[in-house]
């Protein structure tokens, strides 16, 4: 079958992607500049085709709720926000996490805090990262910096939820969202049948067909011991994914004097610098993560090993360098530069920036 | 007759419902939940849908329903209830789906969830347990506490001008076009213990066929929260709850809402 191309937001594309994973529901609230994920699943209509529930909900505590009780029953269940909403969520997040239950969360970045801007943002990095709800938890966090990665993201989201009883979420931004660009859309999946999913997911709460024992989902354990348990279980399970999951983009690292490190929307931008900076005769690579969680810090250690200097571009002020410099060890100079209030640098802005704060110094 | 000739397991009138899990209950004797869960237990047997059946728990005494009743449950975060029961009901549509709740629960917290499954009209059944106190965490006040009634967070009584006034909110559920039976029970009689039960069939008969949302408010007694003995809370719930909360249907639309 010959790929079908076509042009659309990045939004859309989760939409799309989503149904065409075979996904059971969406839940969400409106809020820029991700709303065109619930406006396109509702002009699809998927129940009409493959069966999906789209329902939108009346804030994003009860959407984030409703992600909770259809991901309890074994169902592929995803929500997206954007920033003010993704921190109505996080109570529902942490029992997500608390709960092992496989989902998919998207937030597509704005500037904040507060109310903030529209425009994009990476100042949510902190909160997907390192937990922005109670308890020790991870998520894994996949960053897209191009619309097929926003299509493709999702059935890796899904894929990687459902395989460690995890939330996965896409850390997008308001630029990705809302960049219009080519993309291939993945081929309808079948939405798994409640059979398959009473098999691939034992633990489920969706009745005691054929008199099973009956199953309950809680993230309540008031026994200490069992709670210490509990948590040395997810720790375990982060463990296995730190070691199995990590992924990253290098380009241009085998002879590169500076690096670049960035993600998402940065890492277009900085991919720009690359060549700019190229043409003048200065070698610099890109390091771009690709799951903020995992932190591919091996990959960087590597990618990092022989250059002069590390240059960390984010939308926010400062997030992502702190695992940069973990990564690194400080072994050399890491600056950050840093725009944020929904302003993205330009490739020129950074290429003075690298020369300013690296190679001029 | 001897006695041994009557003791036999044919003689035998009433026994505990068998999804009634034989394990001590947390819950203070004189509480109203204990009657209950084994009413919601008798009636999933009766109405033979055990594989059917989920559950979901709120945060409140009630958290540990999971541990008493033998079918699938959820435990929801404090509040959200109604917003998980959507979500299941919707994805399992021939699934019995019921939340189990109490006054802060579903009425505080959780309002705006409640209100807008209720208007949604989705197919649950909400079971509401209103005792006027938060009884888990020691006796605060609740929405539903009545205007003089004393608790730890308005020891010397609530006061309108400084607490705002009870919450009715059933029959502010009962308005919204997509709830198809309201309705106020007790269960401190065997009378009403009767009633309660038929309220809850119908409840659960309605999730099962898809007729809108059911709310069966069941006024409870909490004697360790009020601080008196379990027949003085009864008493104390009939002259002073009822009044406010009185018993009986608030609604009753025998054929499901119009959608």
């Amino acid at each position: 079958m010959k790929d079908e191309v076509t042009l659309m937001k990045g939004n859309e594309a989760l939409a799309m992607a989503a149904i065409r994973y075979g996904a059971d529901a969406y839940f969400g609230y409106p809020i820029t500049p991700q709303s065109e994920v619930l406006e396109k699943l509702e002009e699809e209509m998927p129940w009409e085709t493959t069966g999906m529930v789209v329902l939108q909900a009346e804030s994003e505590v009860a959407a984030i709720n409703m992600v909770y009780g259809g991901a309890m029953t074994g169902k592929a269940v995803l929500t997206s926000t954007s920033s003010p909403g993704f921190s109505l969520m996080q109570e529902g997040v942490s029992y997500l996490a608390a709960s092992e239950v496989p989902a998919l969360l998207i937030n597509v970045q704005r500037g904040g805090p507060g109310l903030g801007t529209i425009h994009a943002s990476q100042a949510d990095y902190f909160q997907a990262c390192k937990g922005g709800g109670h308890g020790d938890y991870r998520m894994i966090v996949l960053a897209p910096s191009s619309v097929q990665e926003m299509a493709d993201m999702v059935a890796l989201g899904f894929d990687l939820a459902f395989k460690y009883r995890c939330v996965s979420m896409i850390l997008a931004d308001g630029t990705i969202g809302q960049l219009m660009e080519k993309v291939v859309l993945p081929e309808q999946r079948p939405r798994r049948t409640d059979e398959e999913i009473r098999q691939q997911c034992p633990w489920a709460v969706n009745g005691r067909k054929g008199m099973r024992p009956s199953n309950v989902v809680t993230s309540l354990e008031l026994d200490d011991d069992k709670m210490e348990e509990n948590n040395w279980r997810f720790q375990a399970t982060y463990r296995e994914i730190e070691k199995n999951e990590t992924r990253c983009e290098l380009v241009n690292v085998e002879d590169c004097d500076y690096l670049i490190t960035a993600f998402g929307t940065t890492a277009r931008i900085a991919m720009k610098t690359m060549e700019l900076a190229r043409k003048e005769g200065i070698k610099v690579g890109l390091f771009r993560p690709i799951t903020l969680w995992p932190f591919p810090e091996k990959q960087l250690r590597e990618a990092a090993k022989n250059v002069k200097g590390i240059l960390c571009v984010e939308l926010n002020a400062g997030q992502m360098i702190e695992d940069v410099k973990l990564a690194v060890e400080c072994k050399m100079p890491v600056e950050h530069y840093g725009r944020f209030g929904g302003n993205v640098p330009t490739p020129d802005e950074l290429l003075n920036v690298l020369k300013e704060k690296l190679i001029n110094k | 007759m001897e006695m041994n000739d009557i003791i036999k397991p044919e003689n035998k009138v009433y026994s505990a419902p068998a999804l009634l899990n034989q394990v001590h209950m947390h819950y203070c004797p004189g509480c109203s939940h204990g009657v209950v869960h084994k009413l919601v237990a008798q009636v999933i047997e009766e109405m033979g849908v055990t594989e059917k059946a989920v559950g979901i728990s709120p945060v409140g005494c009630a958290v540990f329903a999971y541990n008493y009743i033998d079918i699938d449950w959820e435990e929801a975060p404090h509040g959200r209830a109604t917003a998980l029961a959507t979500a299941v009901k919707r994805l399992w549509p021939e699934n019995l789906v019921f939340t189990y709740q109490g006054d802060g629960d579903f009425s505080a917290i959780g309002t705006c969830e409640s209100i807008h499954a209720c208007n949604r009209g989705e197919n649950i059944a909400i079971i509401f347990i209103n005792n006027a106190i938060y009884g888990m965490t020691g006796g605060q006040m609740a929405p539903t506490t009545l205007l003089g009634q004393k608790t730890a967070t308005c020891p010397y009584g609530r006061r309108p001008d400084l607490n705002g006034y009870p919450l009715a909110i059933t029959p502010l559920l009962a308005q919204l076009d997509g709830t198809c039976y309201v309705t106020r029970q007790s269960i401190h009689t065997p009378a009403n213990v009767r009633k309660a039960k038929a309220a809850l069939r119908k409840a659960f008969e309605n999730s099962i066929n898809c007729k809108g949302t059911s709310v069966v408010e069941i006024v409870s007694a909490c004697n360790t929260g009020w601080k008196l003995t379990p027949e003085k809370a009864n008493k104390w719930m009939e002259e002073n709850m009822f009044a406010k909360y009185p018993l009986g249907d608030l609604k009753n639309l025998e054929e499901g809402i119009q959608r």
